[in-house]
């Protein structure tokens, strides 16, 4: 039986870019270009590997985000990734975490799935919680930050180095799996995964079609509210001094004035 | 007065800083009621008592070790349902903010993650939380069902506050769900003495400039006249100088101590996203022009290799 395996990957702004909030205190999209969030790579490049094991797999990318979210789909698509999903509604402009796990859900099911992959955290927001609660809403196992994995009949292991140890975990499948910066390499698009990606489905789907209503998304129906947004100031600038032979006994002085010595 | 659910973050009943941070902030908004899990759960009380809790639930069972994180989060959600909290704070580890999500989503509530501070608003708590690298600070609250809030370390004074701390054994019947991902096996941290890195007032990292494992004694040997924790860079990381848990960033730890001290690092974005709200930036680089000295109090444009064994010298000669 094959294998069915949804990556959920999000469309986020460039973090060496100019990253700032909107008006609406929402994130700012149109300043900043948006591209497939790095870590995602690590969750569409282990799905790639897991997919070359099983006898028999499909690979869908699956987004909640703007229209040039498809980018982000492309991409994934292009590693090698068979179709595509787009939730795309302008309701869902200003979501939160609950939200977007909620779509993500149901779409999931939705779309059928034995695995689920998500990367460790985003770029832009960084929660990291979002593959937990997606575990929690479609009833099965969580098996996050791994820095390794593997599919094996009908189970999935894989190892997460927390703080304070590194666990050996194991649960079968249906399951959530997210992986670490730590999990292995994201291969580059080849020309021909790039050019066999523009043939590839993209499907588009809105919150009809997953029976959400609007009230349940969006920044009206989010369960947070931002209230204000500041640009840190910046630093005031230091003193930098070339070492000329001492610079280490003039730091040592600079930080005993600051009373850490 | 409200009531606030604390949870524990303790190994074998020894209480780690940012609980005891938690207590503080948690007492800015009402009176913190504690939750500590697994062995040496009914340790904690003294301590936690010593900073503020009014009352301390425990429970100890074999699926907390035997089982990844929904154990936990049953006995959070049972806490909660005995407590009626009226907001519900967790430390900002990793497996901290996985399980105040799933109780999130379970009581039907927001959750804001990473929150740096904490006070009481005319709407609920207000928590503050730094975005995009740190280069934004932002204001939000939970406004919807009771707020749940994760905290980084250091983001509140540990503050002594006697309180009674009475011991209460709390039920958990665990869901189907608890038993779905197997701990198989556990390899312990080992320890190196050292501060451990999200909680520590100084950390010294080292970089791409350290050039090499075998030189990374020159960093631990400035961290350790200064009793630091020691910081690296992904690059550092990534050639295989240092261990991964140590790595500061994005994908690593995040830290906020009083002092940070970066030898060899660049500064890209993404380290900067995980030690930008330190106090006091320190960096020693060769390159003038390296993005790092944008952020620092004071920075040595030098070979690290002749700057921090000069700067260790001198500290152990001032402290004598
Ligand atoms: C600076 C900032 C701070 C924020 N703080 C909060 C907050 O405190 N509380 C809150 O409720 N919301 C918050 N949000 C909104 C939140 O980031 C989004 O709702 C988001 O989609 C889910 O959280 P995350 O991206 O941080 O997810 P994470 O949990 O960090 O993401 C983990 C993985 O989930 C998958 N994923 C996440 N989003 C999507 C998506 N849209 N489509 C497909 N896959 C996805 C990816 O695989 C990703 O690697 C914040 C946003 C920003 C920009
Ligand atoms: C998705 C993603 C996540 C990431 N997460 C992290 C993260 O968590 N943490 C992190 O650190 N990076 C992270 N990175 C990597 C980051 O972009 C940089 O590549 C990394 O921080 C560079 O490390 P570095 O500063 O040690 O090395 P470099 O950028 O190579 O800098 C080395 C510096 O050392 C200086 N130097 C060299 N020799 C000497 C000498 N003898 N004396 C003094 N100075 C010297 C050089 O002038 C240079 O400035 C991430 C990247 C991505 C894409």
């Amino acid at each position: 039986m094959s294998l069915r395996i949804v990556v959920c990957v999000k469309y986020v702004p460039d973090a060496t870019g100019d990253r700032h909030f909107a008006d609406d205190l929402t994130v700012d999209r149109d300043d900043v270009d948006g591209l497939l969030s790095e870590l995602d790579e690590y969750a569409v490049e282990q799905a790639l590997q897991i997919a070359d094991e099983a006898d028999d797999a499909e690979i869908t990318v699956l987004t909640v985000g703007p229209e040039d979210a498809k980018d982000a789909l492309r991409k994934a698509l292009s590693m090698g990734a068979d179709k595509a999903i787009h939730v795309e509604d302008d309701d869902l402009h200003g979501t939160d975490v609950i939200g977007t796990s909620l779509v993500l859900a149901k779409a999931i099911e939705k779309a059928g799935y034995d695995l689920v992959i998500t990367g460790m955290a985003s770029t832009d927001g960084t929660m990291g919680v979002l593959p937990a609660i997606l575990a929690e809403r479609l009833g099965v196992p969580q098996v996050t930050l791994l820095s390794e994995v593997k599919v094996e009949d009908g189970t999935v292991t894989g190892r997460r180095d927390g703080d304070s140890a590194s666990e050996q975990l194991e649960a079968s499948l249906p399951a959530v799996v997210s992986v670490t910066d730590q999990s292995g390499e994201a291969r580059y698009p080849s020309f021909k995964g790039i050019m066999a990606a523009k043939k590839k489905p993209v499907e588009s789907w809105d919150l009809e079609e997953l029976e959400i209503e609007a009230d349940e998304v969006g920044l009206e129906g989010s369960w947070t509210a931002v209230d204000s947004a500041a640009q840190r100031p910046a630093r005031t600038a230091g003193t930098i001094v070339k070492d000329e032979g001492e610079g280490g006994k003039a730091l040592a002085e600079f930080l005993a004035g600051q009373k850490f010595i | 007065m409200a009531e606030v659910l604390v949870y524990v973050d303790h190994v074998d009943g020894a209480v780690r800083k940012p609980t005891l941070e938690l207590l503080t902030l948690a007492r800015r908004i009402g009176e913190p009621v504690a939750l500590a899990l697994g062995a040496g759960a009914a340790d904690t009380a003294a301590v936690l008592a010593e900073h503020g809790a009014v009352k301390v639930l425990t429970a100890d069972a074999p699926e907390f070790t035997e089982y990844l994180v929904v154990p936990k989060v049953d006995a959070l959600q049972a806490a909660y349902d005995a407590v009626s909290p009226a907001a519900v704070l967790v430390p900002s580890s990793a497996e901290g903010k996985e399980i105040a999500a799933r109780l999130a989503v379970r009581i039907g509530s927001g959750i804001i993650t990473d929150a740096i501070d904490l006070e009481a608003g005319d709407e609920g708590p207000v928590a503050t939380q730094a975005a995009f690298a740190a280069s934004f600070t932002t204001k939000s609250r939970v406004s919807k069902g009771t707020p749940v809030i994760t905290v980084k370390p250091n983001s509140a004074p540990v503050e002594a506050a006697p309180a009674a701390g009475a011991v209460e054994a709390l039920a958990v019947t665990f869901g189907a769900l608890a038993t779905g991902t197997k701990v198989v096996s556990r390899t312990p941290r080992e320890s190196t003495g050292r501060p451990e890195l999200t909680e520590a007032a100084i950390v010294v990292s080292g970089g791409r400039g350290v050039n090499g494992a075998e030189n990374f004694h020159i960093i631990e040997e400035l961290a350790d006249s200064l009793g630091a924790a020691v910081g690296a860079s992904r690059a550092a990381v990534d050639a295989g100088w240092y261990p991964h848990s140590n790595q500061v960033g994005q994908t690593g730890k995040s830290v906020s101590p009083q002092l940070y001290i970066a030898s060899g690092i660049s500064g890209a974005i993404q380290h900067r996203a995980g030690m930008q709200t330190s106090k006091t930036i320190v960096a020693i680089n060769k390159d003038a022009e390296a993005p790092i000295f944008d952020l620092v109090d004071y920075g040595v444009v030098g070979d690290l290799f002749a700057v921090v064994p000069q700067l260790t010298e001198e500290i152990k000669a001032r402290k004598g």
